[in-house]
């Protein structure tokens, strides 16, 4: 039965249980993505979402568990976090991370999908082809006044989009997006929100990670609550807002 | 069949010690009389001199080595005329019997001959006479060397000197070469030659492996298994012994690797300070040991058995101060770049170790040992030093007083909450900048300590802290970082490694050969031995 | 493909420095073997050894700081990559003494007579040969550099914790070429060369030779270094040394990246020593000192990381500096380098040069580009 539901998921996770020294830091816990779908994920502190990341991208191996992709034939949790990426799954981090001493253009030029082998960018030149997609990348992201500049002189919301905009060069077929408007404007949040939207409309795969309810709601999409390491409840916005067990973790009981 | 062996010998040993007491008992009836032994030297015929040698040697009289001696050296001289026997000294002519000099000695003296009759005869008079030596470690010499030549011939004086020997040390070494003579025997009879291989089997030492299984080929097979046996149970239990003395000396070293590395651990493991001249540190305690010293020495000579407790409380201070000098003027600028700082602090190294060089000079600088450190004692079959015994369980009290100031005291408290929350402990009013200040003068002053008692096992120059701290830094990695504990069991473990590999190896290449399983070791485990785990410690 | 990959690596100011120390290589053994030694422009002998000396350095500067000014590996353990290229040089030049020893045997080195030694070990095999040589200088870093990488690199061994190995790799390597069963040279190294392809090593034609070669092998470093770091790959380097786990997130094989460029840099600092070994006319294990090594980290630290001609400024710079010190004031040497150590880090962490482009873009607000703007840590 199993195997019937991660065949039509792009990523399935069934049962993943990982702890740290005794910290159980996920549960059990179980998640499918369809293709195309787009999720978001809300959770307390400690609920287990950036360790659920670590999971898929190959950052921490699973103790037990599941973790596939493209409908069950790959199992991520054998491989190491540049081949995941490789196979097209992209993760933005909670904290934005983006090269710093390299400009805004480079950052893109890097994460464009190509060749990863040391050989091959040694002797690497640009091509028009991918030129014309930076060009592209940086008008999606809105930053081509400043392509020239070094990204730590990008403001705090800049440098997340400059890390979606890299997370699109990818060219992924899933991208993980950790607490994107952490730290943004309104006005920005809104913005990010129009943006993860475009990206799931042309025809992307996106789980984002968000504590940030108004957003979630600008969202509207399913949305999957997790608390201690497992899933506690998965619905609309609307649905799960009014689950009683939701309630209960968020104000306190 | 153990307990009857053993009993054999011992009634054989008895049978035996009575045999060979009563050829002794003759030459006390007729004692110190050699008077018609010397007129026989003067007979001027080898048979004679033979005889004459063979009473002398038994005779038990004072001047019988000398003579002996003097026959061998070709000074022994004889006038049959007058009937004179004399020695030829530097300064002239001694009466042989009596050593008085001879005021007008006759003119026909010449010199006893010797054939090789004589001279084979001699040499065994002349071993019996060592073997008889009124001096103790002459007599264990002569005792041992008959022990590995295994001389039949030397059986009778053994037997006789065993009898009259009353040192136990002696005594047990007359018995080891009878019984490696009896041993190889081949006409001493199957019941002695047994009750010989189990006294060989109780000396138990490599000699008299070699002696159990060098017997010859005719040998009757229940010798030649009896010896087998007790060769391999020697062999058994020396290898134990060596592993004992191996573990016991891998101890020692991993408490020196301990000293050096426990001050390490804090500032490195606990503060997360790459602190390159820690070894300096380590190297300024040493030198404050030999500044006490010398005050001492000029001032109050009486003091110097509490040189090192009046050094290490200095030495702390001494290397403490530097620390915090260190720790407020440089380090604090660099937190957060560890490579920086691990450069910045490479530097104050060489500083420190170039300001040490102008004041003191390069040379190697005396530290003396007090004298409850001096000496040794053994332990079984291991010698230890007293020193390295203290070394031991002085590293040991530093860990525990170390261990016992951050769990229990206030100060400690802070120290661990800083290094575990600073943004925390600052909000809860803790003086950060000043905990941080005093925990790395706390790892510097211990390092101080440490050089206390490394003054002790090495050479004090400043190049001492050199050697340590690449030790000190394999020590604190290995054991795994921010673990006190992890640092002593890392300390130990890579002592005894050590130590186990050295016979192997030899000492240089077993060092090399620990620094590459280390390297190795990081690979597999890179946070250490008892690192913590998961995404906390992952920056 | 090669052409582009090379032409691209020579910005304005490669080629400024290029020119500067292609002129020095030409100058300078021209001064010494022209002109008559009253002139005022000769140079003496001795200076042509030094300079010489200097260039080698400024290779393992650049060597150096191809991994951690733009990697961010912190090697303390170069000066054995140095080492191991200049004892592979030294066994071509032990070879070449032949019967010329003091024993006269005509294949074993005058040390295996005196310990007694039969035959030549193995590893000295075919080391008479200049080229077979030659391969072997590149070939030993590289492959003990690889070997140590791939282990170190594809596990995380990351930080400070890499320092400490690389320096553990040094140590163990100075204790290894201390013991006599090594077979090579013991204590002692190697020594009293008598020549290198025929020409005698003492004589001021070979010195000069020597020396013009020395700095042929700076501008090719410098050059090859350039080409690296502005390539795309350098660029990885760059991205690896800022943000490791983004770079690997992208898909970046992080650890190969790490090996190849680590392997790369200990070949050009085993050309370095290679070139170092006939010039000072000896190589002894303590080249493997953890003291040589983190003396080099500083030369680049000094001249200014992440900048490849601040590596060469610095090398000679700081070893210009030791030079004077020794003569004038010896036992100040350790207190000024001790103290360089402490004042760049605190004062001038991007060393000489990146401290002044930073100060040049501010004014042009374009920074060259072979200046990769410093870590941020």
């Amino acid at each position: 039965m199993t195997e019937a539901l991660a065949a039509n998921a792009l990523l399935y996770l069934d049962d993943v249980k990982v702890s740290f020294d005794g910290f159980k830091a996920l549960k059990g816990l179980s998640l499918t993505i369809e293709p195309g779908e787009m999720r978001a994920i809300i959770g307390p502190n400690g609920a287990g979402k950036t360790t659920m990341m670590d999971c898929i991208t190959g950052k921490t191996r699973p103790d037990e568990g599941e973790v596939s992709f493209e409908g069950g034939s790959i199992d991520l949790t054998k491989l190491d976090e540049a081949t995941i990426a490789e196979l097209g799954i992209g993760r933005k981090f909670q904290k934005p991370t983006v090269f710093e001493s390299h400009t805004v253009e480079d950052n893109l030029y890097l994460a464009l999908k190509s060749d990863r082998g040391p050989l091959a960018t040694l002797f690497h030149r640009l091509s028009g082809a991918e030129a014309a997609r930076i060009d592209e990348l940086l008008a999606t992201i809105k930053l081509t006044a400043r392509r020239s500049d070094l990204a730590k002189n990008l403001s705090h919301g800049q440098k997340q989009w400059l890390e979606i905009g890299m997370l699109l060069a990818q060219e992924p077929k899933l991208l993980l997006v950790d607490e994107p408007v952490a730290g943004m404007t309104d006005a920005e949040t809104m913005e990010t929100a129009a943006l993860l939207r475009r990206i799931h409309e042309s025809g992307k795969s996106v789980v984002v990670v968000e504590h940030d309810m108004a957003f979630v709601r600008e969202l509207g999409v399913k949305v999957t609550v997790l608390h201690e390491g497992g899933v506690l409840s998965e619905g609309s916005i609307d649905h799960v807002a009014s689950d009683p067990r939701v309630i209960e973790v968020y104000l306190g009981r | 069949m153990n307990a009857n062996v053993r009993r054999l010998a011992r009634s054989a040993l008895l049978i035996l010690a009575f045999l060979s007491a009563l050829p002794l008992l003759g030459a006390t009836a007729k004692a110190q009389d050699i008077s018609a032994a010397m007129a026989k030297f003067t007979a001027d015929s080898y048979s004679d001199t033979v005889a004459a040698i063979g009473e002398v040697a038994s005779s038990g009289h004072p001047r019988a080595a000398a003579i002996v001696q003097a026959i061998q050296d070709g000074k022994l001289e004889f006038d049959t005329a007058s009937k004179t026997v004399a020695i030829r000294t530097a300064t002239g002519v001694v009466d042989a019997a009596t050593g008085d000099a001879l005021a007008t000695p006759p003119a026909g003296l010449t010199p006893v001959r010797a054939n090789n009759r004589v001279r084979s005869v001699l040499a065994a008079a002349l071993g019996s006479l060592t073997l008889m030596s009124p001096n103790p470690a002459k007599r264990l010499e002569a005792a041992e060397a008959v022990f590995k030549s295994r001389d039949q011939g030397a059986l009778a004086t053994i037997e006789a000197a065993l009898a009259k020997e009353s040192e136990a040390r002696v005594r047990s070494a007359f018995e080891a070469a009878r019984a490696a003579i009896v041993l190889h025997k081949a006409d001493a009879g199957e019941d002695a030659r047994l009750a010989a291989a189990a006294v060989l089997k109780a000396r138990g030492d490599q000699d008299a492996v070699a002696t159990l299984r060098g017997l010859p080929s005719d040998t009757p097979k229940r010798v030649k298994d009896t010896a087998e046996t007790a060769a391999k149970a020697i062999e058994t239990s020396l290898a134990m012994w060596a592993s004992v003395q191996n573990a016991v000396y891998g101890v020692s070293l991993g408490s020196v690797l301990l000293l050096a590395a426990i001050g390490l651990a804090i500032t490195f493991g606990v503060m997360g300070i790459i602190n390159m001249a820690h070894g300096e540190m380590v190297m300024l305690g040493a030198y404050t040991t030999f500044v006490v010293q010398e005050v001492i020495r000029t001032h109050a000579p009486g003091l110097f058995d509490w040189s090192l407790a009046i050094a290490i409380p200095l030495a702390f201070l001494v290397s403490g101060a530097v620390g915090v000098v260190l720790e407020r003027g440089i380090i604090r600028f660099l937190y957060g770049r560890p490579l920086e700082t691990l450069l910045a602090t490479w530097g104050v190294s060489l500083v420190l170790q170039q300001t040490v060089r102008s004041i003191f000079g390069a040379n190697n600088r005396e530290v003396g040992a007090p004298s409850w450190m001096s000496g040794s004692f053994e332990l079984g079959n291991i010698t230890m030093t007293w020193g390295r015994l203290w070394i031991v369980v002085f590293a040991l009290a530093v860990f525990v007083g170390l261990i016992l100031i951050l769990k229990k005291t206030p100060a400690g408290l802070q120290m661990r909450a800083v290094t575990q929350n600073r943004a925390m402990a600052s909000a809860m009013g803790i003086r950060t900048p000043f905990v941080d200040a005093l925990t790395f003068g706390l790892g510097c002053g211990i390092a101080g300590i440490a050089g206390v008692a490394l003054s002790q096992i090495d050479n004090v120059s400043p190049n001492l802290g050199q050697s340590y701290i690449i030790d000190s830094f394999m020590v604190v990695v290995f054991g795994g970082v921010g673990n006190l504990w992890g640092t002593l069991v890392g300390a130990l473990t890579l002592g005894v490694v050590n130590k186990f590999l050295e016979p192997f190896a030899g000492a240089v290449l077993g060092k090399i050969l620990v620094l590459v399983f280390i390297i190795l070791f990081i690979q597999k485990r890179p946070r250490g031995l008892f690192a913590l785990k998961g995404r906390a410690v992952e920056s | 493909m090669i052409g582009y990959f090379l032409k691209n690596g020579l910005d304005a100011r490669v080629r400024l420095a290029l020119v500067v120390i292609l002129a020095i290589a030409v100058l300078v053994p021209a001064s010494n073997l022209l002109l008559p030694e009253s002139s005022p422009f000769h140079v003496p002998t001795y200076l042509v050894t030094l300079f010489g000396k200097y260039a080698t350095y400024a290779v393992l500067a650049l060597a150096l700081d191809l991994v951690w000014g733009y990697c961010g590996i912190l090697s303390l353990g170069h000066g054995a990559f140095f080492a191991l290229g200049g004892y592979a040089m030294g066994m071509y030049l032990m070879r070449q003494i032949g019967t010329r020893g003091v024993y006269g045997d005509p294949v074993l080195p005058d040390f295996m007579v005196f310990l007694n030694w039969k035959e030549l070990p193995w590893y000295w095999y075919g080391f008479d040969h200049f080229a077979f040589a030659m391969i072997m200088v590149v070939l030993v870093p590289g492959i003990l550099a690889f070997v140590f990488g791939w282990f170190a690199f594809r596990s995380r061994v990351t930080g400070v914790y890499l320092s400490i190995i690389t320096q553990a790799l040094t140590y163990a390597l100075l204790l290894a070429f201390f013991r006599n069963d090594m077979g090579f040279g013991g204590n002692n190294g190697l020594t009293d060369f008598k020549d290198i392809l025929g020409f005698n090593v003492q004589a001021d034609g070979t010195r000069a030779a020597l020396f013009a070669l020395s700095c042929l092998l700076v501008a090719l470093g410098l050059v090859l270094a350039a080409a690296i770091v502005n390539s795309k790959l350098g660029k990885v380097l760059v991205a690896i040394r800022d943000a490791e786990s983004r770079t690997r997130f992208i898909g970046y094989r992080v650890a190969t990246y790490k090996t190849f460029v680590f392997t790369v840099s200990a070949m050009l600092a085993g050309l370095a020593g290679a070139l170092y070994v006939p010039q000072v006319g000896i190589i002894n294990p303590s080249e493997f000192s953890p003291a040589n090594s983190i003396e080099a980290v500083i030369w680049v630290a000094v001249g200014g990381r992440g900048t490849l001609v601040g590596a060469v400024v610095g090398a000679v710079a700081v070893n210009w500096g030791k030079t004077w010190f020794t003569g004038v004031l010896p036992s100040f040497w350790l207190f000024a380098l001790g103290g360089l150590f402490v004042l760049v880090t605190l004062f001038l962490p991007k060393g000489i040069v990146g401290t002044w482009s930073e100060w040049r873009a501010k004014r042009k607000a374009t920074p060259p580009s072979d200046a990769a703007p410093a870590p941020a840590e």
